[in-house]
């Protein structure tokens, strides 16, 4: 497992000015923005087509998340998405000729109360009858299937079972952006950085341009993919959306001899932990409560989170913290995302995706190129709409998120 | 080598230790690396990625090289392990082990408020401490180092920073801290730091009102070709190991610099009669392009084109002030000319930078940040010694396309070592842009984050391990479970008997026996875990009618109603008894797990939207121990217990609530039921607990009163019918969906009403409550099974719903379950399926009631 | 982050409980708003980056809500 990352290509991009106008211009430049370009061109040939990234190109979320990916969610409707999305990774390195270290390790998600046992049972079945890989492991089975987890029951909330999904695992987030870049990049793509969207223009219903910090660009459609700053970017348009943005911390360790083959999450005792290719552990918690745009967090969250990861793990006790972080992350209220068409002409949203972005890289790229290219929702997608809110017909997958809330 | 005379060390106190297996010796005051110095032991590791030999570079906490495992700890720096008896240290190859340890180490934390936290003991640091401490304020001090006094520590002569440290320990409001690490400064000066303590380490949260940081300057490495072997390090390493320690790393030494800082070191080596062979000074117009060695370090050193022999290198390219902490919490920096590094420009209004920390010093110096390769191979010129990165990794990145520094950074790996790339990261940013034609200021840092150093996991966590991970809450009827041997299971916080095993009875046994003494003769059910909230005001009633889905209007002083709450999107939120104890005065129940989110949610409506409303509510949960009486016989107990009391149906109906005493203690009796049967809720101040359950007992002995737990509670309230929020809801079920449409008013409003009309609400075919029966009465369904139309067992298959509690029955003599069930009250009587791993179970879908329909039993 | 509690003064962030946007009235006739109407009222929210007038509710001492403004990027707080 610890053999040095492969090497990188020679060449990722280039550094474009952009030019006067675009077919379509995808505002954020984060993993889900680069793989929504490279479907664009890749499945509907459409690559007349500017990436603007208001800072360093997959600098955002993408940078700093802990890299989990998995596909087992409740509903039929998420199940399906996260499984496309899944899937696709799986011939990924492949298909972009990179080697992303995917790994499909094994996702464990460990249950702690009788209550959380039967939602995992409900979650394993829905799983299995939905063709996604799913079992239920006893506590002694959990602790053959990853030794280090302790399983006994002196501690305040003791393993009671997990549900596992084998194909789960983890990707090495920042190559995964590369990886999508270069290839859109290649295809003719923009990639387009240090340009930050200031405001939009509108001409009737439809929106036809972006102002941006390096001026005005004109596009036939504009579709905002910028985690984190997606209530920013709508409040422009006056666009209201049931998003809240909050801080999200992870952190990593030193590295370290191998020690945990698979990704271990414990939504009751809020942290999630996987040991990384080069030997770090990579830790995240839940959000901390409050809105920010700062990119740091409370340190208490961490103080209770190692106190949580060392009850789960003795073995790490003496482990070192060695760099703590943080994201923004857009939550919705039914912690599902919003991808798909707006109010106004030829302006599509991609965002909500919370806690749980990565994982959906590239079927969320995947079924917005769709949707852009056009003009109305893949059936994976369609129900991630945002007039479900007034409908009422809600995705709510707090359980399956595995994050708190 | 170890020198004759000299250094801090205590040569009356020799250690031994070992390195690697090997016995060793060194002194009190030795760090592992000088004791390793001393000892001639320059190769300490090899590189994690090229596998070179590696030898310790630095003094302090930058060490990006001498990594070792100490016992049960990964990925010490050798200059920071403090020399200790019987010390065991293994050279480490850039991982560590995890280990499980029982050694028993202490990890407490310390909280503090103090004027002026002050970071590093040099001579800037103690000096503001002092000037602060004669102003009165109270100040805390605190120094990494296991001594104070910053770079005296490294100077051949005393400095006035010892007398400024003797008046500091005068005051009786100055808190002096060594061995202790600040790393990690947020908002509004919180700082947290890591004390080293000789029984484990302790976590300090200091909360100041200014905090001054004189942390000083790291020096940096120069970069040139085979940069890294042992025996090359920091010229004001050298200078500390030779003026603190007494040990020099060698006999004959080359100094390579580009500022004047170097000149004490040379007057230094020279004094102890250490040959210095050459110095070769960038400023002259001088370089060293590369470097000679073998297995055990450097041999020499090329200078255009000449062999100079040596078997130690000290290298200067200047100092980057460590501005770590003020960065962490949003301080700017500037790139300073003059300095060639990087300083703090803008920060937060209450904390100060002073002394190198903030540029504050004088220096001559030339910025040399790459030394031409003589070939174009630039694959032995190392930038980040711990990630074994060099330029040519540094020029593949920018070839790529990249020009940012995070980009770089993440491509090459620099700088996300456990050092942080602390001596590597400005020359990085240099090298950068040098490569892509930006200047150094224009490149900037990237982005730095807490912690400064490495921080243990067990640190962090402290206390809160064990029983103390999270408070534990019992019911003042806990002692009496315990000793009567219940088996217990979490509900949130709480520890509540899941069932009361009788010699080896399994639990499926217990279980069928407590349900059937329940519904045969007496039960008995500690509930005193139950949320209650006391509503008292002119308007209760009002705060009840606008959150409850049901009025209370028609609800008489001494009477009991059952109540639903809903959220603003109309799905169920909790339920529970709302009790009309006097005028004005309410009683509500809550599920055990919502006691507080509904106390919370009463508050935020009370006190910001509805402020004129005349109400107050209070948690009474811990005040009331509440213990259940259930069964038919149950009204022989209360008589008993309760003989000036008419317990009679008339004089005592369903829902009444009574007030009573027995043998002193005063208890309030509500008819209300969650098994359906007859049975009496008894409520007495928390203290009188533990008396009336053994009453109750003892009252019920000659009925063979069995104590159930939630087990048991479960299978009863089930067989009637009867939801619990959490199982039969999970946040997107309405009152529509239970069945409860009874409960939802039609008169009034109430929070939630609306979203009950949204159209995804309202539709028909939602998931509904039902009850299922196995078409095979001993079969039982699996809580969580999913429910098809077809006996298809794999997709695709579609699932309309699932199965949400699920028991076997005494008193049915059969299994059964409740679902939510899409469409389910227009398929009662159908078959649906429950595909299983192994199997398909099918059962028929029945109404959700199963036992005494009438409520014949609950009445009586 | 220090939380000014009217109330108690300055206190750590944990000792609260976060309630999001200040300011968003229960409808008067919620009967009269329409599904999308009401849906905003359920579930849009200011979220700016910059000046934030939100609640909080200091859950772990006087139980008492009160509100503030707060910049959602730097963290300081001006009530």
């Amino acid at each position: 497992m610890l053999t040095e990352p492969s090497s990188h290509p020679d060449h990722l991009w280039r550094n474009p000015e952009p030019r006067r106008g675009y077919d379509v211009v995808i505002v954020g430049g984060g993993g889900h923005g680069l793989a929504t370009a490279y479907y664009l061109a890749k499945n509907h040939g459409i690559t007349n087509v500017a990436i603007l990234e208001r800072g360093w190109l997959a600098g955002g979320n993408v940078a700093r998340n802990t890299t989990i990916i998995r596909s087992n969610y409740l509903w039929d409707e998420s199940a399906a998405i996260y499984e496309q999305s899944l899937k696709l990774w799986e011939g990924l390195a492949q298909e972009l000729d990179y080697d992303i270290l995917f790994s499909q390790r094994g996702v464990l998600n460990l249950l702690h109360s009788v209550g959380d046992v039967r939602e995992g049972l409900r979650r394993v079945n829905a799983n299995r009858l939905n063709g996604i890989d799913a079992e239920w492991l006893s506590a002694e089975e959990v602790k053959a299937y990853c030794p280090i987890v302790n399983i006994s029951e002196d501690v305040r909330y003791p393993v009671l079972g997990a549900t596992l999904q084998r194909r789960g695992g983890i990707a090495k987030h920042d190559y995964v952006a590369w990886a999508y870049a270069r290839a859109a990049d290649a295809f003719g793509v923009d990639l387009v950085q240090n340009c930050e969207v200031t405001g939009f223009e509108l001409s009737g219903r439809s929106v036809t341009g972006v102002q941006t910090s390096l001026g005005r660009i004109g596009a036939g459609k504009v579709a905002l993919c910028a985690a984190g700053h997606s209530s920013v970017l709508a409040a422009m348009l006056g666009l209201e959306l049931p998003i809240q943005s909050h801080p999200l911390q992870a952190l990593v360790s030193e590295l370290l001899e191998p020690v945990l083959e698979c990704v271990v999450m414990s939504n009751a005792v809020h942290v999630y932990v996987s040991q990384a290719h080069k030997g770090e552990l990579v830790m995240g918690a839940g959000i901390d409560p409050y809105n920010s745009y700062a990119q740091r967090g409370s340190p208490q969250v961490i103080e209770y989170q190692l106190a949580a990861a060392l009850e789960l793990f003795p073995i790490f006790s003496r482990a070192h913290v060695i760099r703590t972080w943080a994201g923004i992350v857009d939550v919705s209220p039914d912690a599902s995302p919003i991808v798909g068409l707006t109010p106004i002409e030829n302006l599509y949203l991609n965002c909500g995706w919370g806690t749980g972005g990565f994982k959906a890289t590239p079927a969320s790229g995947w079924v917005y190129a769709h949707t852009i290219a056009n003009g109305s929702p893949h059936p994976l997608n369609a129900p991630f709409s945002l007039d479900r809110f007034s409908t009422g017909a809600l995705i709510d997958e707090h359980g399956a998120a595995a994050v708190a809330h | 080598m170890r020198l004759a005379s000299g250094g801090r060390i205590d040569r009356g106190r020799p250690i031994a230790f070992t390195f690697n297996d090997v016995p060793l010796e060194g002194f009190a005051g030795d760090t592992l690396a000088s004791a390793l110095l001393a000892n001639d032991l320059r190769v300490v590791t090899h590189s994690i990625t090229r596998g070179r030999p590696r030898g310790t570079f630095t003094a302090g906490i930058e060490e990006p090289n001498a990594l070792v495992q100490v016992g049960p700890e990964p990925m010490l720096r050798a200059t920071q392990v403090e020399l200790v008896d019987g010390l065991g240290a293994t050279g480490l190859k850039g991982r560590g082990r995890a280990m499980v340890t029982g050694d028993g180490a202490r990890f407490d934390k310390r909280y503090a408020h103090c004027e002026v936290l002050v970071v590093g003991a040099g001579s800037h640091g103690t000096q503001a401490a002092l000037d602060a401490a004669m102003r009165g304020d109270r100040v805390i001090l605190m120094d990494e180092q296991n001594e104070m006094g910053g770079r005296s520590l490294s100077e051949r002569s005393a400095t006035s920073t010892a007398s400024t440290l003797a008046s500091l320990r005068s005051f009786t409001e100055v808190q002096l801290l060594s061995r202790t690490t600040a790393f990690g400064l947020y908002e509004q000066n919180l700082m947290l730091a890591a004390e080293r303590r000789p029984d484990g380490q302790r976590l300090w949260q200091v909360r100041a009102k200014r905090v001054v940081l004189a942390t000083g300057a790291h020096e940096r490495p120069l970069v040139f070709a085979n940069n890294d072997r042992p025996g090359v390090m920091l010229a004001g390493a050298v200078r500390t190991y030779l003026n603190r320690y007494a040990v020099v790393p060698g006999r004959r030494a080359v100094i390579f610099t580009n500022n004047d800082s170097t000149d004490r070191l040379l007057a230094d080596l020279g004094a102890v009669g250490i040959e210095v062979a050459a110095v070769i000074d960038a400023r002259a117009g001088e370089v060293v392009g590369d470097t000679e060695g073998d297995e055990r370090g450097i041999t020499g050193v090329i200078v255009g084109g000449q062999r100079i022999g040596c078997d130690f290198l000290c290298v200067s390219g200047g100092f980057n002030p460590t501005v770590h902490l003020f960065s962490q919490v949003g301080g700017r920096l500037r790139y300073d000319e003059r300095l060639t590094g990087f300083v703090p420009d803008e920060g937060p209004a209450n904390v100060t930078v002073v002394g190198r920390a903030a540029g504050d010093f004088k220096i001559s110096v030339q910025p040399t940040w790459l030394i031409p390769s003589a070939d174009g191979d630039y694959s032995n010129h190392f930038i980040d010694l711990e990630r074994d990165v060099t330029v040519a990794d540094l020029r593949r990145a920018v070839g790529t396309g990249m020009r940012s520094v995070e980009h770089v950074k993440r491509y090459t790996t620099i700088g996300t070592g456990s050092d942080q790339g602390k001596t590597a990261g400005i020359n990085e940013a240099a090298i950068v842009g040098t490569l892509t034609g930006q200047p150094v200021g224009g490149v900037g840092t990237t982005t730095y984050r807490p912690p400064y150093v490495p921080v243990s996991f067990s640190l962090m966590a402290g206390r809160n391990r064990g029983d103390l991970f999270d408070p534990i809450r019992i019911t003042a009827i806990h002692p009496w479970h315990v000793a009567h041997r219940a088996r217990f299971e979490n509900v949130g916080q709480w520890k509540r008997p899941s069932y009361f095993p009788r010699g080896d009875e399994s639990m499926e046994a217990a279980v069928l026996r407590e349900c059937r003494a329940a519904r045969e003769g007496v039960g008995v059910m500690d509930v005193s875990t139950l949320g209650k909230i006391d509503i008292q005001g002119p308007d209760a009633l009002t705060l009840l009618n606008r959150l409850y889905t049901n009025a209370f209007d028609t609800l008489p002083v001494g009477m009991c109603r059952y109540g639903l709450l809903c959220r603003a999107d109309g799905m169920v939120f909790d339920d529970g008894v709302v009790m009309h104890l006097a005028q004005d005065h309410y009683l509500a129940t809550t599920t055990t797990g919502g006691a507080a989110a509904v106390l919370d949610w009463f508050e935020e409506w009370l006190q910001t939207e509805w402020t004129d409303l005349r109400v107050r509510c209070t948690s009474v949960t811990d005040h009331w121990a509440a213990i259940a009486v259930v069964g038919p016989r149950s009204r022989d107990v209360i008589a008993a217990l309760f003989p000036e009391t008419a317990v009679d149906t008339r004089a005592f109906p369903f829902l009444a609530i009574r007030e009573g005493e027995t043998r002193g203690i005063p208890v309030r009796l509500h008819r209300i039921t969650f098994s359906g049967e007859l049975a009496y809720e008894l409520w007495t101040p928390n203290w009188y607990g533990l008396a009336l359950w053994e009453l109750v007992m003892e009252a019920g002995k000659p009925l063979d009163i069995a104590p159930y737990g939630t087990e048991a509670m479960h299978v009863l309230r089930a067989e009637k019918g009867y939801i619990i929020v959490g199982q039969e809801t999970d946040g997107t079920i309405t009152p529509q969906d239970l069945g409860m449409s009874w409960i939802v008013s039609k008169k009034k409003d109430f929070v939630g009403k609306r979203s009950l009309r949204r159209p995804d609400t309202s539709r028909a075919d939602r998931r509904q409550l039902v009850g299922l029966l196995p078409l095979d009465g001993g079969e039982r369904l699996p809580e969580g099974a999913q429910l098809t139309l077809e006996p298809r067992n794999q997709p695709p298959v579609e699932m309309v719903g699932h199965v949400t509690s699920s028991y076997r029955s005494a008193a049915l003599d059969r299994t059964f379950a409740l679902a939510l069930l899409k469409a389910g009250r227009d398929r009662i009587g159908q078959t649906v399926y429950a595909p299983l791993q192994d199997r398909i179970v099918a059962a028929t879908v029945t109404e959700p009631i199963f036992w005494d329909r009438e409520n014949i039993r609950r009445d009586s | 982050m220090l939380v000014p509690c009217p109330w108690c003064g300055e206190r750590e962030d944990g000792e609260f409980k976060y309630g999001g946007a200040a300011g968003i009235a229960y409808p008067a006739q919620p009967e009269a708003a329409s599904d999308t109407e009401w849906a905003g009222y359920i579930f849009h929210r200011p979220n700016p980056k910059g000046a934030f007038q939100e609640r909080w509710y200091h859950s772990a001492g006087c139980r008492r809500w009160f509100a503030l403004t707060r910049d959602t990027v730097t963290h300081r707080i001006n009530p």
